[in-house]
């Protein structure tokens, strides 16, 4: 039995930048299964909480735990950025190169970013430069990098934010099946069909503090702020 | 413009004939600089990966140093470069004046700068496009300097030509330190300024035509063995 790096837990956890507070202070514990999704308006703290939980922003106030050493805890979990990164390299050579870092040879790296790339609806040429497939196929790329590691934890940060209908169902139906292998997922969107589609259980955010958290379901039926009945609404939040 | 009919004729002639000094005088300050721009690239190319990567006190002061001895003036480095070698200087004892070692050391003084700085400039911009993602992958210092290169290395070979470039070019300082002795130490720019002093311009042009088209030669061809336009927007 491999030790989880879950649950992970914040306490009074506040980031500033440049002076300006951006969010907190906030505690929270993020349990080993299912899928939390983070909504909330613009500005409302979404990424940064993500971001901080990833180790992308650096916590000066506040504790924040994981169930596992540091280390073990970073080399376990993946990010999506909402804008893919794409490297620089063939699309076979990106979704590779974190087996690179963990010292792989090439060739069994490549192999199993192939397999990888399949599992994710990436097909073709994959030795073609990732700089030439389209918005849809480098989240997919993105994702099928963050996953070659099967991470234990996946953050995505509004992982179909820029597709059309298509893409995003595609996204949508890989994360079920993550879920479904048990990986454990922390995403942000702004698309609410999106969140009762996948949540388990909601955190939503409003100016840099957790207004409301809960199982989804009693979020979606009954959210008890004004600012997340707003938000459920699509009005603007008072 | 008859003098240069007659300086592309002579080159014609020279290059047809394989003239035995031109071949010799070509072959070493080909020599000379490529080995002066691998120790170049050698320095620079990490040197400007480190800086792009690294936050420390006074970052953008030795950053603006080295943007600014982009602009080294070579008489003063083969100045400095010929006191050093010199058997009076702290380096006599090497014997190394008038000899391609000291045209190369001068040479890697000059271009270094330009190799880094350019590499610089040409890896911040990619660190800043790879922060997030290398950072999320926990990858290490060297790990990162490593991507960073790999994914610019057609920038950094444009850095390398650059420094290529100028350092093909360089006379000044390569006159000091090699002293432009025949069979020894001449190259092609030193050639060309003691024939123009001699008043023999046709040969000089010759010799600079000949320069300009082993520039671009080499240039072609590294493009070529890198593929970087077939392989184009990186």
């Amino acid at each position: 039995m491999v030790a989880s790096i879950l649950p992970l837990r914040l306490e009074a956890v506040e980031l500033r930048k440049r002076g300006k507070h951006i969010l907190g202070p906030l505690s929270l514990e993020l349990g080993a299964t299912g899928c939390t999704i983070l909504l909330g308006p613009n500005g409302s703290g979404k990424t940064s909480l993500l971001r901080l939980m990833h180790g992308l922003e650096r916590v000066r106030r506040g504790q924040l735990q994981w169930a596992a050493p540091l280390e073990e805890a970073r080399r376990k979990q993946a990010f999506v950025f909402q804008t893919p990164i794409v490297m620089r390299r063939s699309i076979v050579d990106c979704i590779a190169y974190p087996l690179l870092l963990d010292g792989q040879s090439r060739s069994a790296a490549r192999a199993e970013a192939a397999d990888m790339a399949a599992r994710v609806g990436l097909h073709g040429d994959l030795a073609r430069p990732a700089f030439v497939l389209s918005g849809g196929e480098k989240q997919k790329m993105a994702l099928a990098r963050a996953l070659v590691r099967a991470p234990e934890l996946l953050f995505l940060d509004e992982p179909s934010a820029n597709l059309d209908g298509r893409s995003t169902r595609e996204i949508e139906a890989i994360l079920q099946s993550l879920k479904a292998d048990g990986t454990r997922i922390v995403m942000s969107t702004h698309n609410v069909g999106q969140a009762r589609r996948l949540a388990d259980d909601v955190l939503f955010l409003n100016e840099g503090k957790i207004v409301e958290a809960g199982d989804a379901a009693t979020f979606f039926d009954n959210p008890t702020t004004p600012e997340a009945q707003a938000h459920l609404n699509g009005d603007l939040i008072p | 413009m008859n003098d240069l009919w007659a300086g592309l004729a002579e080159a014609l002639r020279l290059v047809l004939r394989l003239d035995p000094d031109l071949v010799e005088i070509t072959i070493r300050s080909l020599q000379v600089t490529l080995t002066a721009t691998a120790i170049a690239a050698l320095i620079g190319l990490p040197l400007g990966a480190w800086l792009s990567v690294n936050r420390f006190r006074f970052r953008r002061v030795v950053i603006a140093l080295l943007n600014a001895l982009m602009g080294l003036p070579p008489v003063v480095v083969g100045l400095i470069v010929y006191i050093l070698l010199s058997r009076a200087g702290p380096f006599g004892v090497l014997g190394l004046l008038f000899t391609p070692t000291a045209m190369i050391i001068a040479q890697v003084i000059i271009i270094t700068p330009i190799v880094a700085s350019i590499a610089h400039q040409a890896i911040r911009d990619l660190w800043s496009e790879y922060h997030d993602l290398l950072i999320s992958l926990h990858t290490t210092r060297a790990q990162r300097i490593k991507a960073l290169l790999w994914d610019s290395r057609r920038a950094l070979l444009t850095a390398a030509l650059a420094g290529f470039g100028r350092a093909i070019g360089e006379v000044g300082a390569i006159m000091i330190v090699g002293g432009n002795i025949d069979h020894a130490t001449r190259v092609l720019t030193t050639a060309i300024a003691l024939e123009t002093g001699k008043g023999n311009f046709a040969l000089a042009l010759g010799l600079g035509f000949v320069l300009i088209a082993l520039a671009i030669a080499v240039n072609l061809a590294l493009h070529m063995l890198t593929r970087t336009e077939r392989s184009s927007q990186w």
